[in-house]
């Protein structure tokens, strides 16, 4: 997979709360049976109208915006399980998500997908949402090994689980790990009640 | 200090930490389905790895299935293609399947506690958010993603770094009439849908001590609605009487053994949670969604909430309600009773009970999804389809049907739909749908008055 270290980008802002799954990809889109190409209808109701058409009102839709950090409202990624709202923001394009708060569910399969989750306090959030929506060619700079996020002058830290850093720094993944433990996961089992 | 029920499940799994890191934590029980299940049998076979314990994995179809000749190929495209995969996947790797028709046949989390798959103290898994219902049994169930589902096939372990602990403690007797589905509702409208983010919840008190495994399955259900990773109630008698005699059940000495075992499940007197909650019961009445998330519930006789909140109005444009309006006498077209939350024979019972000499709105269009092939088999041995019948009812197959409209099961644009399911998001049970969350007897009284009502009001039955 994908290593990551460090961004430059505009972003587009989102400032809806409480964005869930069922929004980012419509469970209709759920039948494909790999991963690619669901970019296509990342938040394909908000997007598009019934018939079809795009709704120019919609922050994916206004040229003016691009890049590939999504800045959103409080509590993104709630609702379903569905990895494929990961894969619909990746595919689209998106490398960083930040927001106030992250779902659970959402914000490990992004990581597992190397899309970089960070959170910030509301009032940096509402910062920079401002000041994008002011100016959207505000360019932001993220940067992993630092675990800091800059615009302008405004310059935060973030958290991030150590060993998921230490995944997106060189591209591992749980599996190649959890693998290299089958040994001490079959001695588990032999002492294990179930 | 003591530990919490959720600890002593926790800890029981962990094969090894990695310092400042993760946890290596076991799964017992791993089940999968249709949709969300290929592309982690696509990364194994791109790796050359193979399933490391096909035995603890089971297999079901149910969130793009119909609901209706499911004796007849599926018509769609490409959920056939998904349902295609399963088989071979689950045929290649040597997993049992419950495939459509198959006396099994359910919805992933009836189907799996009804036939004594689901035990205390076991960690389960399954690439769906509502595995929380599991919790119900005292295990520790969650929902995971897909490249999660691809470690389990290959570790049947994943690295997970361990929750935080809430409990809800809700003491008291419940007014008639308040459901399982009321008390959820109730506490998610108090706390909020990112509330439980972070933690396991454990439900405790005296309604949860009294509810039955159908009315504990459908609060833990919904814990994920809170934004937590799952809930959990302490097994007791109640537990241990629903286990006894199911197919998968421990037998014999076995099962005395495992009993003995499932007793120490529980919260010791000195455990301490990060987070504390306490309702009472007597606070609770019947309750209704009135907007775009679960936690914007309300109590059947209130009016929606007043005040100045861009959520709240953006929510309201999209229902096309008013600020301070009551849902009393609002018109209602389409009913549904089914779904991971309340499709299991105890909410038959309820709405059998209810409709039960009184006749549908002509209005309505009423889905009754049961959620098991076991379940439809009882609701048959009880008669309640008979009732049902009689009622102007028709009872459809199992599956997930319109809880997240992936069949042909969608509420049309702009149509209001009272649902038991759990999740009342934009365009959920079909674009522009607008849902309604309540109880099975909620829906029941909708789906004979043709409007939302009070059930407290007793109805007139016809002549």
């Amino acid at each position: 997979m994908s290593t990551f270290k460090k961004i430059t980008s505009t972003a587009y802002p989102l400032p809806e709360e409480n964005i869930d799954t069922d929004q980012i990809i419509p469970a209709r889109f759920l039948k494909a049976t790999d991963r690619e190409g669901f970019g296509e209808n990342l938040f394909r109701d908000w997007r598009y109208h019934n018939d079809g058409s795009e709704n120019t009102d919609f922050v994916l839709n206004q040229t003016h915006y691009s890049g590939a950090i999504l800045v959103a409202g409080h509590n993104f990624g709630c609702g379903s399980s569905r990895e494929h709202a990961a894969w619909a923001l990746k595919d689209f394009g998106f490398s960083v998500i930040i927001s106030s708060f992250f779902a659970d569910i959402f914000k490990g399969n992004a990581l597992n997908n190397h899309v970089l989750p960070i959170q910030v306090t509301p009032d940096y959030l509402e910062q920079l949402l401002q000041t994008i929506q002011e100016d959207p060619k505000t360019a932001i700079e993220v940067n992993l090994d630092e675990q800091t996020v800059t615009f302008g002058a405004n310059k935060v830290t973030f958290d991030i689980d150590p060993y998921k850093k230490l995944c997106l720094q060189n591209g591992y993944d749980d599996i190649d790990f959890l693998v290299s433990k089958l040994s001490n996961i079959e001695a588990f089992e032999k002492q294990h009640i179930y | 200090m003591g530990k919490t029920l959720f600890d002593k499940v926790w800890d029981s799994h962990v094969v090894d930490s990695i310092p400042n890191g993760p946890q290596i934590l076991y799964i017992d029980k791993h089940l999968i389905h249709e949709v969300t299940s290929p592309q982690a049998f696509n990364e194994l076979k791109k790796r050359d790895i193979p399933v490391f314990r096909p035995k603890q994995i089971v297999a079901t179809a149910d969130h793009n299935t119909p609901t209706v000749d499911q004796h007849l190929p599926v018509k769609d495209a490409l959920s056939r293609n998904q349902l295609e995969q399963l088989q071979q996947n689950c045929d290649e790797h040597n997993i049992e399947l419950y495939a459509l028709g198959h006396k099994y046949n359910g919805i992933v989390h009836v189907m799996a506690p009804e036939l004594g798959i689901t035990q205390p103290g076991m960690t389960m898994v399954c690439g769906d958010s509502h595995t929380s219902t599991h919790g119900a049994f005292g295990a520790i169930a969650f929902g995971i993603g897909t490249s999660q589902v691809a470690q389990v096939f290959a570790s049947q372990s994943l690295l997970l770094k361990k929750p935080k602990k809430m409990r809800i403690t809700v003491n008291g007797t419940t007014h008639k009439n308040v459901l399982p589905k009321d008390v959820i509702l109730y506490i998610i409208s108090k706390l909020g849908t990112d509330s439980g983010t972070e933690h396991f919840i454990e439900f405790a008190g005296d309604v949860f001590k009294n509810m039955s495994m159908e009315g504990r399955m459908t609060v833990c259900n919904m814990s994920i609605e809170m934004g937590a990773r799952g809930g959990m109630i302490a097994p007791d008698e109640t537990t241990f009487a629903y286990i006894a005699g199911k197919k998968f059940a421990p037998k014999g000495t076995d099962f005395d053994t495992k009993v003995a075992y499932w007793k120490t499940l529980k919260t010791d007197d000195s455990a301490e949670f990060d987070t504390e909650f306490t309702f009472d019961a007597s606070d609770i009445t019947p309750m209704i969604t009135f907007g775009t998330n679960p936690g914007m519930g309300i109590q059947l006789t209130e009016n929606i909430p007043t005040g100045k909140d861009a959520n709240l109005e953006k929510s309201l444009q999209y229902m096309n309600f008013e600020k301070g309006a009551s849902l009393l006498g609002q018109k209602v077209n389409y009913v549904f009773i089914g779904s991971c939350t309340n499709s299991r024979i105890e909410d038959f019972r309820v709405v059998a009970d209810y409709v039960k000499g009184k006749q549908k709105a002509s209005n309505i269009n009423a889905w009754l999804v049961p959620g098991s092939q076991l379940v439809v088999e009882q609701i048959k041995k009880e008669g309640l389809d008979k009732v049902f019948e009689a009622a102007g009812f028709k009872l459809r197959q199992p599956g997930c049907s319109a809880c997240l409209a992936m069949n042909d099961d969608k509420i049309p644009e702009g149509e209001y739909c009272v649902s038991t399911s759990n999740r009342n998001f934009e365009g959920r049970q079909g674009q522009g749908s607008r849902t309604l969350l309540a109880s099975p007897l909620v829906a029941a009284a909708t789906a004979i008055a043709g409007e939302i009502i009070d059930v407290n009001v007793p109805v007139l039955e016809e002549a």
